[in-house]
């Protein structure tokens, strides 16, 4: 068993190296570049001028060429990794003249940089939540669920191949379900401030820890150890938070600068084609001529909530941890869908709750995997890792096809799985085969992006039903 | 609400024919090697050049030199690289290496490995393997994900798999007793390449035996007529294949056995030859020798001298490889029918592990001949499973400077580490209560951990990595020949059938030595 665990961490490790070996966004496209640039150019940032500097505008941090956009622990990564390539190659960071800088050795190195990510952080953080679940739930699927937590497709393309480190923050948000599942609520709230302080998207779990945690809080017998276990929790989320923001501390100013990059209001509800519910709404009501940006917002905002809020309510009344995993999957998918400035990529954050259910539903969240793959296919594409992309799919695919179990779906069930795996099918290979007409060029994107949000919507539903339907145990 | 647990299904098969179908194609933009442009040139030559100047052209120093039907697999595949990309079919076009040539090169290998896969299968059912039992799982595991494939085959680039896919449906049908299959199918692998030469021996002795002389006993036919039977069947392939070259034999020779390359080839294949030049080195470094000529660690193809121990000539190469192989074959000769399968493939395993052990101008990847029967073997024995466990351990870490590329490291180990934890996982569900290593072999096994701290950490750290840039080299090399001379000493014991003392200090070097005096006695 602890040799299979083993092989599977190095099966997880080979295919994110191999992904590695492949083109990263914005490869060779001045003047921008891509994903790829922008972490290297964090990197020149935060070693060559004083952290109060990192997030406000100068003659030396053009805020409009990738100006750094989260918080502070992504700075203080990037000032780590930072350090290292100065000590590899000086060229790497140098100020100003090292904008878009690319060699062999520089790509071989940020991607080990990724990599490590994966194997000090996302990697450990799995297996420990796949060893709590197989705890929690006496699943005896542990190595399946490894398997297929660590081979899943989307994170390691986005990761290696595209160029990101969302390893850090989902691992991290691992970290912290794990936690709460072992039942050590200190360490949850602790391992969830480091992921929130690594990017503001893992808001989209927030909910959920926060009523959980808080249910477990109020629900001491006593008031004196309601007030203790809310005071420590307190205590270690702020602490967490004054250490990381430290170097902005001194006024309210500095914080509100920081604050102003990481929710950029001035852009716009979505980018690119994402598949959430403006994107699609946007094809039948242009939203830029009806609403007000600023409106927009407020608008999000509110359809977020109350999409988020039945789940969590649900959670609240009836604390268990099989209903904190399926609220975590329900209001990430609520924010998905309804929040301001969402990307192709944040369906990652969906993907990890949705990664737990696995041993419950295996053939649903099977699907919502695949989906989830399929709607940041434009976005793989552009990057050039078409064929890593489809590789991986297949490969994942054929993994858990090696596994069956007792649970067989009803004919209806089988009936919705096969049409959505060929509708997927159909439209990937439509996409390659066909070309856009010129008066549409982003055709493709754009119905891919609406049947997108029409599973999303329909997991929405699904996820809801069962969170409302499960019994589970209290705690 | 606990959910139902996932159990995994033991007759997946194809969906690992798939999933290895699919790691094939993600190592598509993996580093090559120069054999990539060798299987290029040979397109080009075969595509546009008439037959009989396949053997003579020598534009590209990579010239042709593989048996005749390895050349018409390249014309065929050039048939089809026409409408690919016709530039790749130049033979002037050096080095050319498009997006289409990468794509369509690699993916002939990934294609070819059909055979293989139907290989596996054949001899999987042959050896009485039963679908869905976990034997069978691991045998799919082991062959059709087999790492050393995956990195001489799709990384480091060369078109193994189907030869090796040849040798098993070989294997299988001889399992099965149909005797002249199985010749016809070796017949044509030594047409494809003619390294499977080493392993003609037991072939021949098993037909001789269990076709020739027991079909002779049982059906009332004559010997005379079976052998005449299997030389027909055996030599039409031979027919085939040179037939179109009849008058230009000898020049196909010089170029099919080049004995002009050294003892060894610029790096040291882990036997028993890299052990004598380290034993050279050493010796030359003690008695402050000047070496004459180029050193062996120089990295040129040539002939080269030892500077204190006595040169080694092909002659002595050879005599000592058909030495060794000899009392497996008088085994195998003497064995029971009921026996004889396993019997067979261990002879296989051993004559590939001397040709490997002795031969001149090894090659490291000719370990695969060894690891891959070894793997059939490791479904069906116990102790077979253990011996090759630890051949499999230090030979597929001897296949880490075919990748020599810094994107490659991490791969490299992963891949490696992934491929020998699954197969140690396997053998505790194969066999249950599987006895695990004696501590010495541990030590050996997990010894190797310290070459890849030396040459990425240590060495570098003392700026060892300018003064001694071969040092990591020479360490895997001799680091790995001492356990293959370790696995070659105990393997052909144990396949004899000598029980090994157990108060003897099984140190690799004492079991070599020890172990040739123990055939002397036995013969």
């Amino acid at each position: 068993m602890k040799s299979e665990i083993l092989a599977i961490a190095c099966v997880a490790v080979s295919l994110r190296s191999i992904v590695s070996l492949y083109s990263f966004s914005g490869f060779d496209s001045p003047p921008m570049y891509g994903d790829y640039e922008a972490q290297r150019h964090w990197q020149e940032v935060t070693i060559n001028l004083e952290p109060g500097q990192w997030y406000t505008n100068s003659s030396d941090n053009d805020l409009q060429y990738w100006g750094l956009d989260y918080p502070p622990l992504t700075a203080h990564h990037s000032y780590l990794i930072g350090r290292i390539a100065e000590s590899i190659d000086p060229r790497f960071i140098e100020l100003h003249k090292s904008r878009g800088f690319q060699s062999r050795l520089h790509k071989s190195f940020m991607r080990l940089t990724v990599l490590t990510g994966d194997i000090l952080i996302y990697l450990p953080a799995i297996l420990g939540v796949c060893i709590c679940i197989d705890k929690s739930f006496q699943s005896k699927s542990l190595l399946f669920s490894f398997m297929l937590f660590a081979a899943y497709p989307g994170q390691v393309l986005i990761d290696n191949g595209h160029f990101q480190y969302n390893n850090v923050s989902l691992g991290l948000a691992a970290a912290a379900i794990a936690a709460i599942l072992h039942g050590k609520q200190y360490i949850a709230a602790f391992a969830f401030t480091l992921a929130l302080n690594y990017k503001q998207m893992e808001l989209y779990h927030s909910i959920p820890f926060f009523t959980y945690i808080l249910g477990e809080c109020l629900a001491a017998n006593s008031l004196r150890l309601f007030a203790v276990k809310l005071g420590i929790t307190a205590t270690i989320v702020l602490a967490t938070f004054c250490l990381l923001w430290y170097p902005w501390s001194g006024s309210l100013h500095a914080v509100a600068e920081v604050l102003h990059r990481l929710f950029p209001l001035g852009r716009t509800v979505f980018e690119d084609k994402v598949s959430n519910f403006w994107c699609s709404l946007n094809i039948i009501w242009k939203l830029k001529q009806h609403v007000l940006n600023n409106h927009m917002a407020l608008v999000c905002l509110a359809f977020t909530l109350i999409s988020a809020l039945p789940t969590n309510i649900t959670l609240y009344r009836k604390r268990c941890k099989m209903g904190f995993l399926l609220s975590l999957f329900n209001t990430a998918i609520a924010f998905f869908l309804f929040s301001f400035q969402v990307h192709e990529k944040t369906i990652l954050l969906a993907a990890l709750p949705s990664l737990c259910l696995l041993t419950w539903w295996p053939n649903e969240i099977i699907l919502f995997l695949e989906m989830s793959v399929f709607t940041m296919l434009p976005l793989l594409q552009r990057d050039g890792l078409l064929v890593p992309s489809l590789a991986c799919v297949l490969i994942y695919h054929l993994i858990c096809q090696c596994f069956y179990s007792e649970t067989r779906p009803s004919s209806g069930q089988k009936a919705f799985l096969y049409i959505s795996k060929i509708c997927l099918i159909a439209i990937v290979g439509a996409s390659l085969i066909i070309k856009a007409p010129s008066r549409y060029p982003d055709l493709w994107p754009l119905i891919t992006s609406v049947i997108g949000c029409a599973y999303l919507a329909f997991f929405l539903l699904w996820g809801n039903f069962q969170h409302l339907t499960c019994k589970g145990e209290a705690v | 609400m606990n959910p139902n647990p996932m159990i995994l299904k033991k007759d997946c098969f194809w969906q690992l024919v798939g999933i290895s179908t699919g790691l094939k194609i993600l190592l598509i933009p993996a580093n090559h090697s120069t054999d990539f442009e060798v299987h290029r040139n040979w397109l080009a030559i075969t595509h546009s050049l008439p037959l009989n100047r396949w053997y003579f052209e020598d534009t590209s120093e990579w010239t042709l030199d593989y048996p005749p039907f390895f050349a018409y697999f390249e014309w065929l595949l050039s048939q089809v690289a026409r409408f690919v990309d016709p530039r790749m079919l130049i033979v002037e076009n050096l080095n050319y290496e498009s997006k289409a040539t990468l794509y369509f090169q690699r993916l002939s290998v990934t294609a070819m490995d059909l055979i293989y896969v139907l290989g596996v299968r054949s001899c999987l059912s042959a050896l009485g393997v039963v679908k869905g039992s976990q034997q069978f799982f691991a045998g799919s595991l082991l062959l059709l994900l087999n790492v050393g494939l995956i990195f001489v085959d799709h990384i480091h680039f060369q078109y193994n798999g189907f030869m090796f896919g040849i040798l098993l449906l070989s294997i299988s049908a001889l399992i099965r007793q149909r005797f002249l299959w199985s010749a016809f199918a070796f017949a044509v692998l030594l047409n494809f390449k003619h390294i499977f030469l080493y392993l003609a021996p037991p072939f021949g002795v098993y037909l001789l035996r269990f076709y020739c002389l027991e079909q002779a006993n049982v059906k009332g036919g004559s010997f005379w007529k079976s052998l005449f039977k299997l030389l027909a069947v055996g030599l039409a392939p031979f027919v085939v294949s040179f037939g179109p070259f009849w008058n230009q034999l000898p020049q196909i020779m010089s170029r099919l056995f080049p004995f002009n390359r050294g003892l060894t080839h610029a790096y040291w294949a882990p036997n028993i030859w890299a052990l004598y030049n380290t034993a050279d080195k050493v010796a030359a470094n003690v008695l402050k020798k000047a070496s004459a000529g180029p050193s062996t660690t120089s990295g040129l193809v040539q002939q080269i001298d030892h500077s204190v121990l006595p040169t080694i000539t092909p002659s002595m190469t050879f005599g000592l490889t058909i030495v060794f192989m000899l009392p497996i074959l008088l085994k195998l000769f003497k064995s029971s029918k009921k026996q004889s399968p396993l019997m067979f493939l261990r002879a296989v395993v051993l004559c590939a592990c001397s040709s490997f052990m002795f031969g001149w101008h090894v090659h490291e990847k000719a370990i695969l001949m060894c690891l891959i029967p070894l793997s059939l073997l490791t479904l069906v024995n116990r102790e077979d499973a253990r011996y090759a466990y630890i051949l499999g351990i230090a030979g597929y870490f001897s296949l880490f400077p075919l990748l020599f590329d810094i994107d490659l490291y991490v791969p490299r180990y992963s891949l490696y580490l992934s491929y020998m934890a699954m197969l140690y996982g396997q053998l505790y569900r194969i066999f249950s209560g599987f006895k695990g290593f004696h501590w010495l072999e541990w030590a050996y096994m997990l010894g190797f951990i310290a070459i890849p701290l030396y040459e990425h950490i240590i060495s570098r750290l003392l700026g060892l990595h300018i003064r001694l840039p071969f040092m990591p080299l020479l360490l895997t090399s001799t680091y790995s020949a001492l356990g293959v001379v370790y696995f070659f000493g105990r393997y052909y014991l144990y396949a004899m059938g000598v029980s090994w003392p157990k108060v003897a200090a099984p140190k690799a070097t004492a079991t070599y030595s020890s172990s040739a005096k123990r055939k002397r006695k036995t013969k």
